[in-house]
């Protein structure tokens, strides 16, 4: 017998977990500047998700997916990512969007029961958060066929979680990005868990990577909580993808240290050992050693972020609690470009019967 | 509600070897709702099975297990993630039986939540049980109470055809009740009176049952006598007991928080009009969700038909007698 198919996955790392260099250092990260730029994103994304828990705790939010551990992928793609191109979410990256312009109020207009949230001032071709699973991924490869058809620059990019990479949705659009080579990036964060199921229990394979390779797609593994490895990676395989090099699928290792949502108790279903040991992974912590090693990094500076931070956060807060309920008319006014006369009678029907709560 | 969903499936598996639980999530968790709490324990990881992320998977996976000798009883996590499955069941489960002229069957049960009124997130809070009513060879059952829940899903597990099992989420937890743990089914095709009256006959299901009886109740301050009927399984319809109230009461009002084109309300307004329309008093008034999606949670109160609707519906076919 011969071989007539082989294939290797590669990983990669750049900053090891105590923020030591393990891999050359891509160009962007000579810039110390924007180094800070991007740990400052980091924490602030992390304050951010720690108050929108708690507006949870207290009732001021609905139920919310913390994005806490992501936030080295999460900002590494934002940074990766030109305004022009297309980000197709999932439900957590809120990194990746305050990064690209969606303000913090619009993420909790979304999460406190409005669609405000999804009509986000900020990227205005990016799409809304997905909570069906992998469905999103089709639609980036659609996005992406747009591109190659009018011949634009642009690619696309969707996340998709581990348990996602189970649904049909997902294999279909890898196999038309590579059918079709369109400029699309699949970033897959494997954060070990969907909701209570590990992800040795999802699939038998050795990496979510090399499920790229049945499509004829190039899938490479980096470590999701190395910011630098993470937008390296993704720098590269968006650049491929924008000249016609075709779709990339990039694995992201990463470790879920909150629950699902707040609506989950991962102290269920896994152990406090291992989520300790992830904490000595995480990504904030390696990107301030590297900082504090370099001498740009300090205490005091360290201080000003977290207050910077809480004030903007804080002040999103308040701009997302005063923010009015919508109107009944709400339900009716985007259904269709122009109501049809037959739903007429029913948003009348529904301004007569308006709830006085105000929805909270 | 749902510890009596999660008795009906211990009591069910205890006694029927054939009966093994799948879905997202039911092993160790125990189910996002706890509606399968306490089973991968008592029965083993074989018969309580975490499946990967993919509903088509566990509709398909089920038709593969219940051709072959086991009766799935599978949980999709939310009604908004059903349509995956939906060419499983509509292409294959649902018309096993028929095509092979009885020679294999589908003897699955898939549980999902249903409707709204828990501040959830999106795609978390529909009632699109229209869309299932309308496969033939599919029951769709719809319980309102923890009673109902336990003996409505022995009866769909002990059912030789597949079953829909709604399980509205409003009621998960929303009331206590003593349930006796004894392996009795209720009726499958049956509805349930859940109050008599003598002035207007209500039908309605699952969660709307709870407004409905507060909107009897406020009927009778007002000298109102409603009948309350939960319809309990959508399809196929008990017209019998429908037919039979509207012959007592004269007026008919239809309850369902789904959205009221095309719905299941339409399909009894049809039946009454072509068996019961010279007992009419009234025209029949339905009651139901907007025409619109079902909005994120500010808003879906005021989708969710309320009390006042309700009464002022039931008012309507009492003017229009006079």
């Amino acid at each position: 017998m011969t071989i007539v198919a082989q294939f290797e996955v590669h990983y990669r790392q750049i900053l090891d977990p105590r923020g030591r260099l393990v891999g050359p250092l891509p160009a962007f990260a000579e810039d110390v500047a924007e180094i800070i730029k991007m740990y400052a994103a980091m924490t602030r994304v992390r304050v951010f998700d720690t108050k929108a828990v708690n507006l949870q705790r207290t009732g001021q939010l609905g139920t919310y997916p913390p994005s806490l551990g992501h936030e080295a992928t999460h900002i590494g793609i934002g940074a990766a990512m030109r305004p022009e191109d297309v980000l197709a979410p999932v439900y957590r990256e809120f990194g990746t969007q305050l990064w690209r312009g969606v303000s913090m109020t619009e993420i909790l207009l979304y999460w406190g029961g409005d669609e405000r949230g999804n009509d986000f001032a900020g990227p205005r071709h990016d799409f809304a958060w997905c909570v069906p699973i992998a469905t999103q991924t089709l639609h980036a490869a659609g996005a992406a066929m747009a591109f190659k058809i009018r011949g634009e620059p642009r690619c696309a990019l969707a996340y998709i979680g581990d348990g996602g990479t189970s649904e049909g949705c997902f294999y279909e659009a890898l196999n038309l990005a590579g059918a079709r080579h369109l400029p699309v990036v699949f970033v897959i964060v494997n954060n070990g868990w969907a909701i209570s199921v590990p992800v040795a229990s999802q699939t038998r394979t050795q990496t979510l990577a090399q499920k790229a390779v049945a499509a004829g797609i190039p899938g490479i593994q980096v470590d999701g909580n190395d910011v630098f490895a993470v937008r390296a990676s993704v720098s590269e395989a968006l650049e491929t993808a924008r000249h016609g090099g075709g779709p990339c699928v990039i694995e992201a290792l990463t470790y879920r240290l909150s629950d699902h949502t707040t609506a989950d108790d991962a102290s269920r279903y896994r152990s406090e050992s291992a989520v300790r040991e992830a904490w000595a992974l995480e990504p904030l912590l390696r990107l301030r050693e590297y900082l504090l090693g370099l001498g740009a990094w300090d205490e005091v500076r360290e201080q000003e972020l977290l207050a910077d931070s809480a004030l903007a956060v804080d002040a999103a807060v308040q701009e997302y609690l005063q923010s009015a309920k919508p109107s009944t008319d709400a339900m009716f006014d985007h259904l269709f470009a122009t109501l049809p006369p037959h739903l007429e009678p029913q948003r009348a029907l529904a301004r007569k019967y308006a709830s006085k709560s105000s929805g909270r | 509600m749902v510890e009596a969903i999660a008795l009906a499936h211990a009591w069910e598996m205890h006694h029927d070897a054939a009966v093994v639980v799948i879905g997202q999530d039911v092993g160790a968790n125990g189910g996002v709702f706890r509606a399968t709490a306490g089973l991968q324990a008592r029965f083993g990881p074989d018969r309580v099975q975490d499946t990967p992320l993919a509903e088509a998977t566990i509709a398909g996976m089920s038709v593969g297990m219940a051709t072959h000798g086991l009766k799935p009883v599978a949980e999709i996590q939310f009604m908004g993630f059903m349509y995956p499955a939906l060419d499983q069941i509509v292409n294959h489960m649902t018309r096993m039986r028929y095509r092979t002229r009885g020679r294999l069957s589908c003897p699955v049960v898939i549980r999902t939540p249903h409707g709204g009124g828990i501040h959830a997130p999106e795609h978390h809070s529909e009632s699109t049980e229209t869309l299932l009513c309308h496969i033939p060879g599919l029951r769709v059952v719809c319980p309102s109470s923890p009673a109902r829940a336990y003996g409505l899903l022995l009866a769909a597990i002990r059912d030789p055809d597949p079953v829909m099992f709604l399980e509205p989420l409003r009621l998960y937890r929303a009331m206590r009740q003593e349930v006796a743990d004894d392996g009795q089914a209720l009726p499958l095709d049956r509805c349930f009176i859940l109050r008599e009256g003598s002035d207007v006959t209500v039908v309605t299901w699952g969660a709307m049952t709870l407004e409905c009886l507060r909107a009897a109740a406020q009927l009778e301050t007002m000298r109102v006598d409603a009948e309350v009927i939960d319809l309990a399984t959508l399809s196929p319809i008990d017209s019998d007991t429908i037919l039979a109230s509207v012959a007592r009461t004269g007026r008919l009002v239809i309850v369902h928080e789904a959205a009221r084109n095309v719905g299941v309300g339409a399909e009894i307004a049809a039946l009454v009009a072509e068996h019961g329309l010279y007992d009419l008093h009234a025209p029949i008034q339905r009651v139901a969700g907007f025409d619109t999606i079902m909005p994120l949670f500010r808003l879906e109160h005021d989708y969710i038909p309320s009390v006042e609707r309700i009464v002022d519906a039931v008012r309507r076919t009492l003017s229009d007698s006079l």
